[in-house]
C-alpha cells in the first residue's frame, strides 16, 4: 500500500496526514515535489493542507499549475485515486478536477475547532469506514471554506450522490449555525463522477488518536486503506 | 551630523563617544548604524546590568541569553529551543502587520538555531474595552497573528489577553516560539573563519522599517500614526519557504554561524556576528551585492531597513553550491554579499567607495550602559475583608466570569491553527498547552504569564508572582517546569518610579527563580511604552516550558467524573488587595497584591505534580484571577459537570474565602481523596475537600448551602458571549 504525497511551497499538513496514514499502514507516503515532472506508481495521491504559494491570488490557483499537476490529473484519468484535504481541495477545483470553488468563510475569519459532519454517502472508497448518515467529530481550520456552485452543479452533485460529508450538528442535523462556514448545502466535501477524487475541507487526519481529542478520523484512513486493498 | 544622530536617537555623549571611538566625526552611514547598536531595543543599554542578576544556568541548560534564543535539553538527545519578544510599538501604529511582523521575528529567532518550530503563544495587553481604538487593535492583533502563524504551519498553542486602562495608548504584543532541535545540532551566530562567505537569504531589501529598532526605544507623542512608515510587512509565504530551505541546509555542514536580519536588520546582524567572534575578526560587506527592492537605495537604507524576512549566514569554505542549490529549490533570493576578514573592523561598500568603517570591538563592546536612578514606590495598605459589603457569592461569580479580563478568548484563538503539525495534546484554554514531541512519549507544557495589575502596586511580589504563576500552571497539566523566556514591557527608564518599577520586577523574578530552580534562559525588554507620559502597567511577562515525560499522565482542568471529590490544595488567608474581585465587584483597584511564599509554592507544586505523575489526579487546575471559585467554575464549564460545594469551612468574610487570590494553590478533582489528603498530611501540605462532583448536561450547577445554586449553563453562557458580543459592535 503506498501513497505519494504533493509537497507544495507553502504545504503544512503534510505531517499531519503522513502521521494519519503512517497510522493505518504502518509507512509515510512518498514525498513528491511540486516541481517533479513524474510521478511514481501509486494507490493513492494526496495533496495536503496548507498555503500552497502562499495562497496569493487565490487559494490553490497557482498550485493548480505546478509542473507535478499535470501528472496528477492523467494519473487520475486513469483511475488513480486522488485526495485532496483543505488546500488541497482548493486546488483540486483551481485545477478544474472537481466542479465549484470556495470562498472566504462567511465571519471573514480564519476557524479552526471541532466541527461534526454528517457521512453523506458510504458506499465509496473513502467513505466506506463509515455509514451512510452517520456523524463525526473531526476539525477544520480554515479561512477560505465556503463551498459553492452553480444550481445546477449543486443539484447534479446531490442527485448523482456526490456529496460525501455536509455539516451539522453533533446529532446529525442541518442547521444554519453548524454550517459555519456558509458553504452551498452545507456542503463539506465532494467526490468526482467517477467517485475516485474526494476534496474536503475538514481535517480527519487530525483525529486520527485518541491522545488529540478525538479518533473519528481513524475510519476514514482505515476504510480507505481496505478499500484499496480491495 | 550631531543633530541628525540626535533625531536617530544618539545623545549628544554618545555621539562624542562614537566620534571618539571612529577618532572622526561619523558619516551619516555609521552614524545611523551607532544610533541603532546603541539603541534601547539593541543594546539593553537601560536593563543590561540588571538582567545579568537573574539566574540563567541550570543542569539541562545548554544555552542561556545572548543567542537567538535558549536551548534546553529535554533528553534523549533532544532540545527545546524557545524566546519570547515584543512588538508593541508596531502593533499600535498598524496592528496588522505589527503582529504578524511579530510572530515571523520569533520564529525566525528560533529556526535560526536549527530548531523547527513546533508552537506559539501570543500575550495580549489591549486598553480598555471602552477607548475608541480598542475593538480595531484586538481585531488587527490577532487577524495579523492568525494570518501569519496560521500560514507558516506553526500552531498558536496559547497565551492571555487582558484590557486595562494604562495600555490605552500603547498596548502589548508579546509573541513566543517554541521549537524542538537535536541537542548536538544547534546554531550559534558566531562569526568565524576569516576568508569565509557571507551570504544574504530571503526577501529582497526595501525602504520598509527604516529605524524601526529606535521608535520602539522612544515614547510616542500624540500623533503615533505619523510613525506608520516605519513598521515592515510581513510576508509568511517566504518565512515558510526560509524555514524549510534553512533547516533543509542545516541537515549538513555548509553553515558556520547564522542570523536572522531583525531590529535594525543588516547591520544589527552582520556586527553581532562579527562581534561574538574573535577580537580580530571583521565582516567587509560589498552593498551593491545585497538584493534590493527598489532602485537607489543608499548605504545608510540598505543597513538599516528592517525588511522581513531575511537572513544572514556565515558558509564553510566550498559550501557555496550546495547553499545555492537548496535555496534555488526553495526560490529565495540568495547573494553573496561579503567575507569574514581580520581586521576587526566593520567595513562597507557601495559603488566602489568606502560607506562605513567601524571597530567591531569598541562598536559592541563600549555601547553605552546606564545604571539609571529608581525608586521603590511606597506600599499600599492592606484591605480588610471585612470592610467590604457581603454579596451573593454567585451573583459575583457570574459577573467575574463575564468580565473583560476572565471572559473566554475562544473568539480569539478559534482564529489561530492550533492543531496543524498533528501534536497538540492539551488546546488553548486550560493552564498550559501540552504539545507532545513526536512518537517519543514526552511532552511540553507551554504557557504565558503576567499579573501587571500586581506589579503597579508591587513590583517585587508581581515580578515573583509571574514566574509562580507561570511554574505552577505548568504543573496544573503534570509537567516538571524546565526554564523560562521573560518580556519586559514597562515605561520610560529615564524616570526613576519606572526604573524602580524595573528594578523591583527583575528582584522578585529572580528570588523566585532561585526558588524553584526556574532559570531564565532567554528575553526582551521593551522600555519606552508610554504615551504622552502615561506609562503602561509594568508587565513582566514570563513564558514557560515544562517538560511531562510521560504524555499520557497529562491532564487538564475538565472535571470527570461523578462522586469525584474535589480538593483545594494550599492555604487560604483571603488576600484580596488588587484582586480582580475588588477591581470587577467593588471597583476599586487598590491594596497590595498577595505575598508568594516561594517555599509553600514548591512544596504545593510538587506534590500536586507528584500525585499527578501517580495517576492519582483527573483534573487539576491553578488558582489565580478571580480565586477559588473562579478556578472551581472554570473545571465545571470544562467538563460540563456540576460540584456541591460544602459549606464554607472558616470564618473568613465569604468573598475573601470564595475571591480572595492567595498564591500557592490548586484545585484537584480525585476518586481517592481520603488517600491523596493523607499523602499531604504527612508531608505538610495544607489540602482540604470543598466539595463533590455531581450532575452532568443541561441539570448540572454549582450548589452552595445557603446560596441556593447556579448552573454551568449559565456561567458557560455569561463566560463564552462577551468578547464575541464586544468585537460584534461597531
Amino acid at each position: 500500500m503506498q501513497a505519494a504525497i504533493i509537497i507544495f511551497p507553502g504545504s503544512n499538513r503534510e505531517q499531519d496526514v503522513c502521521q494519519a496514514w503512517k497510522l493505518a499502514t504502518g509507512h509515510e507516503p512518498l514525498r513528491i515535489w511540486h516541481k517533479d515532472t513524474s510521478l511514481p506508481e501509486t494507490d493513492l495521491i494526496i495533496l495536503p493542507g496548507g498555503f500552497a504559494h502562499g495562497d496569493y491570488l487565490r487559494c490553490g490557483a497557482i498550485a493548480a499549475q505546478a509542473p507535478i499537476m499535470r501528472e496528477v490529473k492523467a494519473r487520475a484519468a486513469r483511475g488513480t485515486p486522488v485526495l485532496g484535504i483543505c488546500n488541497g481541495f482548493q486546488i483540486l477545483t483551481e485545477a478544474g478536477m472537481l466542479p465549484g470553488a470556495l470562498l472566504p468563510n462567511r465571519s471573514l475569519a480564519f476557524t479552526c475547532k471541532d466541527i461534526h459532519l454528517r457521512v453523506e454517502n458510504s458506499q465509496t472508497i473513502f467513505t466506506c469506514g463509515y455509514s451512510a448518515g452517520q456523524t463525526i467529530r473531526v476539525p477544520v481550520a480554515h479561512h477560505d471554506g465556503g463551498y459553492t456552485a452553480d444550481e445546477g452543479t449543486l443539484d447534479r452533485l446531490e442527485g448523482e450522490g456526490r456529496i460525501a460529508f455536509r455539516y451539522c450538528s453533533p446529532a446529525g442535523a442541518l442547521t444554519d449555525d453548524d454550517n459555519f462556514n456558509g458553504s452551498a448545502r452545507a456542503i463539506a466535501g465532494i467526490f468526482n463522477d467517477t467517485r475516485t477524487i474526494l476534496g474536503l475541507m475538514p481535517h480527519p487526519e487530525d483525529a486520527t488518536d485518541p491522545l488529540l481529542g478525538g479518533t473519528d478520523g481513524r475510519a476514514f484512513f482505515d476504510g480507505l486503506v481496505g478499500a484499496l486493498q480491495r | 551630523m550631531k543633530e541628525l544622530a540626535a533625531e536617530m536617537g544618539l545623545s549628544a555623549e554618545e555621539f562624542a563617544r562614537a566620534s571618539a571611538i571612529l577618532g572622526r566625526t561619523p558619516n551619516l552611514t555609521e552614524t545611523g548604524i551607532f544610533a541603532a547598536m546603541w539603541s534601547e531595543h539593541c543594546s539593553y543599554k537601560s536593563s543590561k546590568i540588571w538582567l545579568k542578576t537573574l539566574p540563567t544556568t541550570g543542569p539541562r541548560v545548554i544555552c542561556g541569553p545572548g543567542e537567538n534564543a535558549g536551548v534546553v535539553d529535554i533528553g534523549d538527545g533532544d532540545a527545546v529551543v524557545f524566546k519570547i519578544e515584543s512588538h508593541n510599538h508596531p502593533s499600535f501604529i498598524e496592528p496588522h502587520q505589527g503582529a504578524a511582523t511579530g510572530v515571523g521575528g520569533i520564529l525566525r529567532d528560533v529556526f535560526t538555531m536549527g530548531a523547527r518550530p513546533i508552537a506559539m503563544l501570543d500575550s495580549l495587553r489591549f486598553g480598555s474595552p471602552d477607548h475608541p481604538l480598542t475593538r480595531h487593535l484586538v481585531s488587527g492583533v490577532v487577524g495579523g497573528i492568525g494570518g501569519y502563524g496560521n500560514c507558516v504551519g506553526v500552531p498558536t498553542v496559547g497565551g492571555e489577553c487582558q484590557f486595562h486602562p494604562a495600555y490605552n495608548g500603547n498596548i502589548l504584543v508579546n509573541a513566543m516560539c517554541v521549537g524542538l532541535a537535536r541537542a548536538d545540532r544547534i546554531f550559534y551566530s558566531t562569526a568565524a573563519g576569516p576568508g569565509n562567505l557571507v551570504i544574504y537569504v530571503g526577501a529582497k531589501t526595501g525602504r520598509d522599517g527604516i529605524h524601526g529598532a529606535t521608535m520602539a526605544s522612544a515614547e510616542f507623542g500624540g500623533n503615533a500614526g505619523d510613525k506608520r512608515p516605519t513598521v515592515q510587512v510581513g510576508d509568511p509565504f517566504t518565512e515558510k519557504l526560509l524555514i524549510e530551505a534553512c533547516l533543509e541546509l542545516m541537515e549538513g555542514d555548509a553553515i558556520v554561524a547564522i542570523q536572522d536580519m531583525g531590529a535594525a536588520g543588516l547591520t544589527s546582524s552582520s556586527v553581532e556576528m562579527a562581534g561574538k567572534g574573535k577580537d580580530s575578526l571583521g565582516i567587509a560587506l560589498d552593498l551593491d551585492r545585497v538584493p534590493v527592492r527598489e532602485t537607489g537605495m543608499s548605504a545608510y537604507e540598505i543597513m538599516l531597513s528592517e525588511s522581513q524576512e531575511r537572513m544572514l549566514m556565515i558558509l564553510a569554505p566550498g559550501s557555496e553550491a550546495e547553499a545555492r542549490r537548496v535555496f534555488d529549490k526553495w526560490e529565495l533570493d540568495f547573494a553573496v554579499i561579503g567575507e569574514v576578514t581580520e581586521t576587526g573592523r566593520l567595513v562597507l561598500r557601495i559603488h566602489g567607495e568606502i560607506a562605513a568603517d567601524i571597530p567591531v570591538g569598541p562598536l559592541v563592546g563600549e555601547a553605552p550602559l546606564y545604571e539609571r536612578p529608581w525608586v521603590r514606590r511606597a506600599s499600599d495598605p492592606e484591605i480588610d475583608p471585612r470592610s467590604l459589603p457581603a454579596r451573593d457569592p454567585f451573583a459575583c461569580l457570574k459577573r467575574l466570569l463575564a468580565a473583560p479580563d476572565l471572559a473566554s478568548k475562544r473568539w480569539i484563538w478559534e482564529q489561530y491553527d492550533h492543531l496543524v503539525q498533528g501534536n497538540t495534546v492539551k488546546r488553548p484554554g486550560g493552564d498550559a498547552a501540552v504539545i507532545r514531541i513526536g512518537q517519543t512519549g514526552k511532552a511540553l507544557a507551554l504557557t504565558t504569564d503576567s499579573t501587571p495589575r500586581y506589579c503597579r502596586p508591587d513590583p517585587v511580589r508581581g515580578g515573583m508572582q509571574a514566574v509562580a504563576e507561570s511554574w505552577r500552571n505548568l504543573t496544573a497539566v503534570g509537567a516538571l517546569p524546565l526554564a523560562l523566556t521573560d518580556c519586559m514591557n514597562f515605561g520610560n527608564p529615564e524616570r526613576p518610579e519606572i526604573m524602580g518599577e524595573f528594578v523591583g520586577a527583575i528582584e522578585g523574578m529572580r528570588a523566585a527563580c532561585r526558588a524553584l530552580d526556574y532559570p531564565v534562559v532567554s528575553g526582551n525588554v521593551s522600555l519606552y511604552n508610554e504615551t504622552s507620559g502615561s506609562a503602561v502597567l509594568p508587565t513582566p511577562v514570563i513564558g514557560g516550558v515544562g517538560l511531562l515525560d510521560d504524555v499520557r499522565r497529562a491532564v487538564d482542568l475538565a472535571l470527570k467524573r461523578d462522586g469525584d471529590a474535589v480538593i483545594l490544595i494550599g492555604d487560604t488567608s483571603g488576600h484580596l488587595g488588587a484582586s480582580l474581585y475588588l477591581g470587577e465587584i467593588e471597583g476599586r483597584e487598590a491594596g497590595p497584591p498577595p505575598p508568594v511564599d516561594l517555599a509553600a509554592e514548591r512544596r504545593n507544586g510538587d506534590f500536586v505534580r507528584g500525585q499527578i505523575a501517580g495517576g492519582q489526579i483527573t483534573a487539576c487546575h491553578d488558582l489565580g484571577d478571580g480565586g477559588l471559585l473562579v478556578a472551581l467554575a472554570e473545571m465545571a464549564m470544562a467538563g460540563g459537570r456540576g460540584v456541591a460545594l460544602d459549606p464554607q469551612p472558616c470564618t473568613l468574610a465569604p468573598h475573601a474565602w470564595w475571591f480572595g487570590e492567595d498564591q500557592a494553590r490548586y484545585l484537584i478533582e480525585a476518586a481517592a481523596a481520603d488517600q491523596i489528603l493523607a499523602a499531604a498530611a504527612a508531608v505538610g501540605v495544607p489540602a482540604r475537600r470543598i466539595g463533590i462532583v455531581i450532575g452532568d448536561g443541561a441539570g448540572a450547577a454549582l450548589t452552595l448551602p445557603g446560596a441556593g445554586a447556579i448552573s454551568i449553563a449559565e456561567l458557560r453562557a455569561a463566560n463564552e458571549a462577551w468578547l464575541p458580543a464586544y468585537m460584534a459592535q461597531s
